[in-house]
């Protein structure tokens, strides 16, 4: 069975982001990057799936700028087996990234697409539910526990109050969410090994999609920040205070 | 223009962030319609046909829509989307699951999350967990948007509209529902209540977790939340986990114990009205966004402040 995971390349999350005085956007000039942790947990899953033996070959999959080269050494330096970056310097929306993905999946037929619930820095949570609906596949979104046969996944997933099982046919998209696993560190020799595996690199515009974005970014603001209140003495003096402020 | 709200129910009755995702669609358009997808899902229908300036109800109902199987919800939605310019739905899990495949069939971008409304075609959304906020603005001739919907007021009650049956659409892929576990607490859920208590790495462990935050939680009514340094620790579950890479919340009441107050925690919580942080450490960060701080160990705060919340009649 033939695993494709979409990684994404962005801020690393104990960074703040920051917003760029012109408005024009976050600045991502000198910022740790890392691999979105969603995607990470991703990678995990496929690759414990192929030390399970369930899976034959985890392909990782990037679509971004040429640093985002380094993502993919990363996800190859968890156990995937072969990287696949798909280069372009415009910043794409979820639909379009989807549409990008599909024209991979025709290339590769993976038989199962494992992928991260949501970008941290866009947080759209859109583009395996825009994957699958494109290429009319299963979905199986906020996964916390998969159960792979042969043309089967069983899924277990996180909903506002609970969990719900469903059962896809294969092939069919499933996104990870925080519980699924907790990812492992790359190993040093793994990370020297992660250098020599096949890492192919394209023009993602050489897929033939149309890249046009929908959406017009007019400005990035930071929200209004939060001053600091008051120290209370005690907890009686906290709960006059919440009383006064109308939340009790 | 007309707008289509899709409801957040469970059948019997309507969800708080379907009135506020009207209030939203008003912001859009007079002309709002709210479609309840479902399966015995009538008396929510007529809960929805009671908010105040809504047009019509619309009712759709199956077993797949009971299970809430977003193939389903996208192929009722999808034929619909005629009639309308803009769909708009509350972005819960179950919102969040369904939304995306509609805009991809419409063959648009989902505007994701908005906190408001500047005109028809332009939203505001934050982006990084809250640390910024985009103002986007979108060239689709059909605009679909999911509302977060602690930014916007509920509609309150007042209307009659009329409920009308709608064709509810079949599910075209291998999916089929197995089961839920939804749990049965008291508690409200973490993402929509109105007071939140959460616990963080001073607790310690897990016993002490649920001997401290629990109770607190419990007589406020509130729902639980962690730190992620409390979830990795193995103290609360992963689903308590407030923060940039857990949920986001913005309750009225944010009550942080023995939370050091790191950026991936702040981003999930900061847009709460009100934030009390209890923390012995007087210079932990938690206290540069608390609009009430107590410097003190919870463990002896917090058996304080529940004897305070009793003296207050709580």
């Amino acid at each position: 069975m033939k695993v494709l995971v979409p990684v994404k390349r962005v801020i690393d999350s104990n960074v703040k982001a920051r917003v760029k005085s012109d408005q024009s956007g976050v600045d991502l000039a000198n910022v740790k990057m890392s691999i979105n942790p969603f995607c990470e947990i991703a990678v995990e899953e496929a690759v414990r799936l192929k030390e399970k033996g369930t899976a034959s070959e985890v392909v990782v999959i990037s679509i971004g700028p040429a640093q985002a080269q380094e993502t993919l050494r990363q996800a190859l330096a968890m156990g995937a087996d072969r990287a696949v970056l798909l280069q372009t310097d415009q910043d794409l929306e979820p639909l379009e990234v989807a549409k990008v993905l599909k024209a991979a999946i025709a290339e590769e037929n993976p038989n199962v697409v494992i992928m991260g619930k949501q970008a941290i820095d866009g947080d759209n949570n859109a583009t395996g539910q825009m994957l699958a609906a494109i290429l009319d596949w299963p979905q199986a979104t906020f996964a916390s526990a998969i159960e792979l046969s042969a043309d089967t996944a069983k899924v277990t997933r996180e909903v506002d109050g609970g969990l719900q099982t469903i059962e896809v046919g294969l092939p069919a998209i499933i996104t990870a969410d925080l519980r699924l696993n907790e990812p492992r560190y790359a190993s040093l020799p793994n990370i020297m090994k992660a250098k020599k595996k096949p890492l192919d690199v394209k023009e993602a515009a050489s897929l033939g999609v149309d890249l046009k974005p929908h959406l017009k970014v007019l400005k990035v603001t930071e929200p209004a920040k939060r001053s600091a209140g008051i120290k209370v003495e005690t907890a009686g003096d906290l709960v006059a205070n919440l009383k006064t402020a109308g939340v009790l | 223009m007309a707008v289509l709200v899709i409801a957040d129910h469970d059948n019997a009755s309507l969800k708080d962030s379907t009135n506020k995702t009207i209030t939203a669609a008003l912001a859009l358009s007079g002309d709002v319609d709210v479609l309840v997808a479902g399966k015995d899902a009538k008396a929510a229908a007529d809960a929805a046909a009671k908010v105040a300036g809504v047009r019509k109800v619309l009712l759709a109902e199956s077993d797949e829509l009971g299970q809430g199987l977003a193939e389903a919800v996208e192929a009722t939605v999808v034929p619909l989307m005629g009639g309308y310019d803009a769909v708009l739905t509350p972005a819960t899990s179950q919102g969040k699951n369904f939304s995306p495949r509609i805009a991809a069939k419409l063959d648009v971008a989902q505007i994701s999350e908005i906190v408001e409304v500047v005109s028809n075609d332009t939203f505001v959304r934050p982006i990084y967990a809250g640390n910024a906020l985009e103002t986007v603005q979108s060239s689709d001739g059909k605009k679909v948007i999911t509302v977060r919907a602690t930014a916007f007021k509920a509609a309150g009650e007042g209307g009659s509209a009329s409920v009308e049956n709608v064709a509810a659409g079949a599910v075209s892929t291998k999916v089929k529902f197995v089961d839920q576990q939804l749990v049965k607490s008291a508690r409200p859920e973490l993402a929509g209540a109105k007071i939140v208590v959460s616990g963080g790495r001073a607790m310690g462990s897990a016993e002490e977790f649920q001997k401290v935050i629990e109770p607190l939680a419990d007589k406020l009514g509130a729902a639980v939340g962690a730190s992620r340094a409390a979830v990795d620790a193995g103290y609360a579950p992963n689903d308590y986990q407030v923060g940039q890479t857990g949920k986001v919340v913005a309750p009225e009441l944010y009550i942080a114990v023995g939370i050091s107050g790191a950026i991936q925690h702040l981003a999930g919580m900061k847009d709460s009205k009100v934030i009390v942080a209890i923390n012995k450490d007087g210079d932990a960060p938690i206290f540069q966004v608390a609009d009430f701080g107590l410097v003190a160990d919870y463990k002896t705060a917090v058996p304080e402040l529940m004897d305070a919340l009793t003296a207050a009649g709580k």
